[in-house]
């Protein structure tokens, strides 16, 4: 019986194993912890006191960035998920066809590229348009999101369809259900975990971007990443703790959704 | 009967057809943010550098690409090395694959530890895992500034204890970039290697077991040669990143210790050398490229033994 159990047992793995999981969170849990502190230096605590909130809740500046990561993301999530559904579709449950692995090299672009040279890329093109157009809103940073996002979304869609039953549709159609109606009655509602998923992916990967937005954006479109980034630069107060106490709050929410739902499916 | 074959023909043209018309929006908005742009790059990287950042449009030159290794001198012809840019390049390089084999050493027992878990534990430690991999890379990044600034937890905690009298410079450092980077793409190991970890049988591990191998062996011989996978996998996913990452050095790294993507970020803002960001812009996704051809090469080798 000892000897059983011994297979599985490799010598110093699960200390190592622990360790890691400790180190994993003891930044963040000092991270968060400080939020609360009523000092105003990390590493000396002076009780607990919710004033950083206040005083994040009080900056004009964050509340600005914040509304407009809320307004890049759904967007550009929307955008990219829709694409990448129809994509989806196009690229599944197919005999291989001329132009197939065209597409997938083209739609997992973004993935295969550093992130810094597609943002500089986008800084040299836009900043071109942006003087030939003279229209600098925030157009070029939805359509910017949108492009990175569409692998994200585009992974679960393709991974449902792939294991989906064609024979429902196949039966939908022999009793003659039109193929729009045989899409909108049978595919879509089948689809509908995998498009939900790519959805809040492609959403929560919107919302952390730093590098893209930080190249893309025009002066005075600061979302919350970047005007994070321009902080860290400074003296930083616990103001920035508690900005990234509510916004992990808010990632690990969507994760835990996200798991919820993908577990429910299976 | 060649009227029947007409027909399926013509539906088979549809189906492409439609098929096209389907991927045309995610294939344009990839074309207009993405691959566009990285051609214009490619197109800059030839030009001649203009007198305010920007390019001389369709004025070719091989500068910029001559200046990714070399340099010429300021008043004569002399033709030298580039030990800035050198040094930053061998600087990512040794960076990345430090922080590719640190994290292999952590991340391997870790995967290994929640694989062998219960069944029904195991979604609970991987959720911790993913928490960490889905948190904002900056708010991680910031996290781990705050542990290793000055006046930060650690040695703030060091000086407590009496083990420091004065703190320990560890900010602005290569060793802080390494471990940040290392701290930020962990989980990017952790998941593959789990993943090769959970489909291993462990019966073949025991059977090594039986027949007297101890447990050592039977990891190197029998446990790592079939996660191998995993491991390349989570080697690349870690490596990648962390070549061209910008975020962690530009926090931890402060102005100074610069890598890759520093660099070009510089190109672009006070070094107004446009076409020599380009060239460096595009050898970064030639190295990033190359790696992955590297990992689809042997996991197409690994699959294809393992299936035959």
């Amino acid at each position: 019986m000892a000897r059983q159990f011994s297979v599985r047992h490799q010598r110093g793995f699960t200390t190592i194993a622990l360790i890691c999981f400790f180190l994993l969170y003891l930044p963040i849990a000092t991270l968060v912890v400080y939020a609360f502190n009523a000092g105003s230096t990390v590493g000396t605590w002076e009780g607990f006191s919710l004033r950083w909130f206040e005083a994040a809740w009080e900056n004009t500046r964050i509340i600005d960035a914040t509304l407009r990561s809320l307004t890049i993301a759904p967007i550009a999530a929307l955008i990219a998920t829709a694409a990448a559904t129809m994509a989806a579709l196009a690229t599944t449950r197919t005999a291989p066809y001329p132009g197939l692995t065209f597409k997938y090299a083209f739609i997992n672009q973004p993935l295969m590229v550093p992130e810094i040279v597609t943002a500089v890329a986008l800084l040299v093109v836009f900043s071109q348009v942006k003087v030939w157009t003279g229209y600098s809103g925030l157009g070029y940073l939805i359509m910017a999101h949108a492009a990175f996002c569409i692998p994200f979304a585009y992974l679960p869609i393709r991974a449902r369809l792939e294991t989906m039953d064609l024979t429902l549709e196949r039966a939908a159609a022999d009793l003659y259900a039109r193929p729009w109606r045989v899409f909108r009655r049978v595919t879509l509602p089948l689809m509908w975990p995998g498009i939900l998923a790519g959805f809040m992916l492609a959403f929560v990967v919107s919302l952390d971007d730093v590098v893209i937005t930080e190249f893309v954006k025009s002066a005075g479109q600061d979302t919350l990443p970047t005007y994070m980034l321009g902080q860290l630069r400074r003296a930083v107060t616990p103001e920035m703790n508690a900005i990234s106490t509510v916004f992990l709050a808010l990632s690990v929410a969507v994760v835990s959704l996200f798991f919820f739902l993908s577990r429910k499916k299976t | 009967m060649s009227k029947a074959q007409d027909i399926i023909k013509a539906a088979e043209r549809r189906d492409l057809r439609s098929r096209w018309l389907l991927s045309a929006p995610s294939l344009l908005i990839i074309f207009v943010a993405a691959i566009g742009p990285l051609a214009v790059v490619v197109l800059y990287s030839f030009m001649v550098k203009g007198d305010y950042g920007d390019v001389k449009y369709w004025q070719f030159s091989g500068e910029g690409w001559f200046s990714v290794l070399f340099e010429r001198g300021l008043f004569d012809d002399s033709i030298s090395l580039a030990d800035a840019h050198l040094s930053i390049l061998w600087r990512s390089v040794k960076i990345s694959i430090i922080t590719t084999i640190v994290t292999l050493i952590i991340g391997f027992p870790t995967a290994y530890f929640i694989a062998t878990r219960p069944p029904n534990r195991r979604d609970l430690w991987l959720f911790l895992i993913t928490i960490p991999f889905w948190t904002n890379l900056l708010i991680r990044t910031f996290a781990i500034q705050e542990v290793f600034r000055n006046e930060g937890v650690l040695n703030t905690a060091l000086i407590r204890t009496g083990l420091l009298e004065k703190p320990l410079q560890i900010m602005f450092t290569d060793g802080a970039i390494l471990l940040g980077i290392a701290y930020v793409y962990l989980p990017l190991m952790v998941l593959p290697l789990y993943a090769s970890l959970e489909k291993f049988d462990f019966r073949l591990a025991e059977a090594a077991s039986d027949l007297y191998a101890k447990p050592g062996r039977v990891l190197r011989r029998i446990i790592l040669p079939m996660v191998k996978p995993g491991l390349i996998a989570g080697s690349i996913l870690v490596f990648i990143p962390s070549l061209g990452a910008y975020v962690t050095p530009r926090v931890l790294g402060g102005g100074k210790h610069l890598m890759l993507g520093n660099l070009i970020e510089l190109q672009f803002g006070q070094g107004r050398n446009w076409p020599l960001g380009s060239a460096l812009s595009i050898s970064l996704t030639a190295i990033v490229m190359l790696s992955l051809l590297v990992y689809v090469r042997a996991s197409s080798k690994s699959g294809a033994r393992s299936h035959g």
